[in-house]
């Protein structure tokens, strides 16, 4: 595979499922790109579906994560992983993909020492002899600044950023090209989620792997990220290049989501954030599905289901921008 | 500060509405609802209701007294017998329906003698917690450790001949262990919810906190535990009219076992008398087992099957 | 000086934590000391674990002081006996919690904890008269029409609607103090300016107060007249808002500020090398419990506990480096002496 093409290409993916309302499309064809060592922030509220598109990404769909993929392919490293069977998968999992998932505390076995976890994914994911097993889960700790006597706690004694760190740590036993974290912050405070993402970004610089990053908190990624994939409702509302996107917001619930947060440094002004909620997706609005809330609403916008334009090499989905070619 | 668009509308932004009108809710006709929606329910609740029409109008179902000694008897399944006669004569249909009502019976007051102390034990260990917590659980285990099948016998045989309220009686005193258990978790978890200090720091009285926050939330616990009460009554009566502990002259399936057993039915080729019955207690039991399910599904969602869908592209 | 609504003095709570054998001694809140006045928005800002919710809890009534006191209106509140006295306060000084899920009986329609709240607060009201009040205590939170959200059940409405529930249920007392323990954390980012907002003109309508217990201190910035900052049980430092965050004292308040993410600020603050935790504060020796991770440590800070004190007018710190000479501790040294701190 060529240093130029992209690491991950998803084309027209779609994730639903069924509940008591009927059927849900949680992710409604989505399309993106990912160049190798690229930092990507996914950003969106509750119900915008990126969790829902991280699961499928990593196939880690069905129970107790709700979903199926309905449509698309997910073409990683040039192989499709929606077809690939598991015994395939595994063979992709941990070495050239790993996942971070929210909470360290859910993730990670109580009943385990750390050593045994790194064992038990060492040992499903390779043949390594168990010193070798030992030497790689020391350094992998080191990397993430805990000190390798730690190989013989249990999760419960470690503090919640070391055990976050330990399971960054664990996602980099096999050096792969791509790790996707779900929202690995938000069980911790300011500051250890300062200093956790910082490290994520030293450690992408020293051993090249690109990151998909899953978060609500858009400001928490301004600084770090390569480019930025605003969602809402299941749709892709706008992605491009992450200081872009913060200097010049394209759609506007990009803004209304920019206009949200607080400042800490700047004046401090009366913010009045979006109206109204997120759509039922069982039963999305006619037309753009952000127009119920949008300050900028037009009749077309209600009509018409507005399609991912290009504009300067980003994309935005806004019948705003409707008039401008690629 | 300028005029506040905070209170502008806050609902009802278009697509928050749900397109279908909403049930007329209350928690009532939501559980409603639910059970018409779910399989197991489904049959559960029709042949829960068949039984409940034959208990109610037995008179009008049966084509014959069920003590009436008038046929001919040992006879086999016919047109007129759909299950023969008994070795005295008696029509083993008309015995059938008639023995309904007593079953329901037990199954119902039994089961709700048990459900009822078994919210009372387990929802006010979880809500009193420390000492009366650690008395209350200790007695409820130790019942739950008690043979029940072997002392219920005992204490039906002291009583010589067990009416239907004492085995009532005997049944829900002794079989709320397991529900209190249940209920005591449940109570547990909901206590630690936010509603309910809420409820404290706005000075409700602890009983009105119990009784009416609560219990409230806990109704589809209380109707599975009633639900498996009522099943475990209806095999335990059936057993201690069967095992001859019960009043022979009662009309009910069990005394009908164990008036077959004693005339050797089976042998004799007198098949239905020997076994519908015992098919009557089973089908009731499976009944409310259904319904047990059920619930269980419908006040967790997660056991709830998953809708499969195909893969279009 | 007129007399604070809410007044604490030395306010202390300790938990016995472990077995019979190796019984410890948590220290949730030690020593706080703080005024709130009429109309006046007090945030309290700190980590998890830093003490915040249990002083919430404390102030609510709902735990007892190991020691110290909270004066309500220049009355102590452990001297609060009788039933009809302690209804009062909590009338007076209700709570809204953080989670919109779980806060609200999903059993019953929203109005139900509404009009039971007025029901043992306002017996004076009639059924008719209850009715209305819950239907002006839905619109005044913005939930309009306040009859038809009155007839709704819990799963029916959205997080931040659930949320402004919870406002109204303690609107519905005609409170004077509103303790509101973490209101946003659980909501959407952009659900969370509307109640914000909401916290802002009930205080300028109603004249409420409102002890605003948050981690987050941009949204304490923008809605709050006076910041707490917490660490370990003690608070660490005190003043106007705008003060306390453009020009902090304490070394952690510095800390704080420098690990908040602003998209709008260029990068270049420390990419603090910190990875310190807030500590769990067990059977604490004398000394600074912030000593470990500060940058400015000096050989008294080990020894000797610093107690608050007034750097200048209402501005108070708890630390023995802090100046009131503005130029002194700024974000430039702390970039520059922070290290990196091994775990």
């Amino acid at each position: 595979m060529s240093e130029r093409e992209p690491l991950l290409v998803v084309r027209d993916l779609s994730v639903a499922y069924g509940s008591d309302r009927g059927t849900v499309v949680a992710v409604d064809h989505v399309d993106f790109e990912l160049a190798r060592g690229e930092f990507l922030a996914i950003v969106g509220e509750s119900g915008c579906g990126k969790s829902t598109l991280l699961f499928a990404l990593t196939r880690l769909l069905g129970p107790p994560f709700s979903g199926e993929i309905i449509g698309g392919e997910v073409l990683f490293k040039g192989r499709d992983m929606v077809t690939l069977g598991e015994r395939q998968m595994r063979s992709i999992r941990w070495r050239d993909m790993s996942v971070v998932m929210q909470s360290a505390m859910n993730a990670l076995n109580p009943v385990l020492t750390i050593a045994a976890q790194m064992r038990d994914v060492c040992e499903a994911h390779s043949d390594m002899s168990a010193d070798e097993i030992r030497r790689r889960s020391e350094e992998v700790l080191r990397l993430v600044s805990i000190d390798p006597v730690h190989l013989r706690s249990y999760p419960h004694q470690l503090s919640g950023g070391m055990r976050q760190r330990a399971m960054i740590a664990m996602a980099l036993l096999f050096t792969p090209d791509l790790v996707v974290m779900d929202e690995p912050t938000s069980a911790l405070d300011v500051v250890a989620q300062r200093s956790l993402i910082v490290q994520i970004k030293e450690l992408q610089a020293k051993l090249g792997f690109a990151v998909i990053f899953v978060t609500h908190d858009m400001s928490l990624v301004s600084h770090f990220s390569d480019r930025l994939m605003v969602m809402y409702a299941g749709q892709i509302a706008e992605v491009g290049g992450t200081r872009r996107i913060f200097d010049k917001p394209l759609h506007p619930y990009t803004s209304g989501l920019l206009e949200a947060f607080p400042s800490i440094r700047g004046p401090n002004t009366r913010l009045t954030g979006i109206p109204g909620s997120p759509p039922n997706l069982a039963r999305p609005p006619a037309g753009c599905r952000f127009s119920p809330r949008c300050p900028h609403v037009t009749d077309v916008c209600r009509a018409h289901e507005p399609q991912l334009v290009d504009v300067d090499g980003d994309e935005v989905r806004c019948v705003l921008y409707n008039g401008r070619a690629a | 500060m300028s005029v506040p668009a905070v209170t502008a509308p806050v609902q009802g932004a278009a697509g928050f509405e749900p397109a279908e009108p909403q049930p007329r809710s209350t928690v009532g006709t939501n559980l409603l609802y639910a059970v018409l929606r779910n399989r197991k329910a489904m049959v559960g609740s029709l042949l829960l209701l068949f039984f409940t029409v034959l208990a109610i109008f037995p008179g009008q179902i049966a084509p014959d007294d069920p003590q009436a000694e008038i046929y001919l008897p040992g006879q086999s399944a016919s047109a007129h017998h759909w299950f023969g006669t008994t070795s005295y004569g008696q029509d083993v249909l008309s015995q059938l329906i008639w023995g309904t009502r007593q079953s329901l019976i037990v199954a119902v007051a039994a089961g709700g003698l048990a459900t009822v102390l078994a919210v009372l034990v387990g929802v006010s260990a979880a809500y009193l917690g420390g000492i009366a917590d650690g008395l209350l659980s200790l007695v409820t285990d130790v019942i739950l450790v008690i043979p029940i099948f072997p002392l219920i016998i005992v204490i039906a045989a002291y009583e010589k001949n067990a009416g239907l309220l004492t085995l009532i009686i005997v049944l829900g005193a002794l079989g709320w262990s397991y529900g209190a258990r249940q209920l005591r978790s449940q109570a547990l978890s909901i206590r630690n919810r936010d509603f309910v200090e809420v409820a404290r720091v706005r000075g409700e009285r602890r009983l009105y906190v119990i009784v009416f926050e609560l219990l409230p939330t806990m109704t589809s616990l209380i109707v599975a535990s009633f639900l498996g009460a009522a099943l475990y009554a209806v095999l335990a009566a059936a057993g201690l009219q069967f095992v001859g502990l019960g009043d022979p002259n009662a009309q009910s399936w069990g005394t009908m076992l164990y008036w077959a057993q004693n005339n050797e039915a089976l042998g004799s080729g007198l098949v239905y008398w020997a076994i519908m019955p015992g098919v009557c207690v089973a089908l009731l039991g499976a009944a409310f087992a259904l319904m047990n399910y059920a619930f269980d599904e419908i006040s967790n969602p997660a056991l709830r099957p998953i809708p499969k869908l195909g893969r279009r592209k | 000086m007129t007399e604070p609504l809410l007044r604490t003095e030395g306010l202390t709570r300790h938990f016995g934590i472990g077995g019979l054998v190796s019984r410890q001694t948590l220290h949730a809140v030690d020593d706080v000391s703080f005024t709130i006045g009429h109309g006046e928005i007090v945030a309290l800002v700190g980590e998890s674990g830093s003490g915040k919710s249990t002083i919430a809890r404390l102030v609510a009534r709902v735990y007892r002081p190991t020691r110290g006191e909270i004066y309500f209106e220049g009355r102590p509140v452990s001297r609060l006996r009788t039933r009809r006295q302690r209804l009062a306060y909590s009338g007076d000084v209700p709570m809204v919690f953080q989670d919109p899920y779980s806060s609200i009986n999903p059993a019953y329609r929203v109005s139900h904890g509404i009009a039971r709240g007025i029901k043992l607060h306002r017996r004076e009201l009639s059924r008719a008269e209850r009715r209305r009040e819950v239907e002006r205590v839905l619109e005044a939170v913005g939930l309009v029409p306040g009859r038809d959200i009155a007839r709704k059940f819990p799963y029916e409405l959205s997080g931040g609607q659930r949320q402004r529930i919870g406002f109204a249920q303690a609107l519905a007392f005609r409170p004077k103090l509103i303790i509101a323990d973490e209101p946003v954390s659980m909501l959407d980012v952009s659900i969370r300016i509307g109640i914000l907002n909401l916290m802002s003109e009930l205080r300028e309508r109603e004249g409420v107060s409102f002890l605003y217990i948050t981690h987050d201190v941009a949204s304490a910035r923008y809605i709050s007249d006076r910041v707490l900052v917490m660490y370990g049980a003690h608070l660490v430092e005190e003043g106007p808002s705008e003060e306390v965050l453009q020009r902090p004292k304490h070394p952690y308040t510095q800390l704080l500020l420098s690990a908040v993410p602003d998209p709008r600020a260029e990068l270049g603050i420390s990419d603090t090398s910190d990875v310190g935790e807030p500590p769990k504060v067990v059977d604490p020796s004398e000394g600074c419990r912030f000593r470990a991770r500060c940058p400015y440590r000096i050989a008294t800070c080990d020894t000797v506990t610093p107690l608050l004190r007034e750097l200048s007018a209402a501005r108070r710190v708890a630390c023995h480096v802090a100046t009131a000479d503005d130029s002194a501790n700024d974000f430039a040294r702390l970039e520059s002496t922070h290290r990196r701190a091994e775990v």
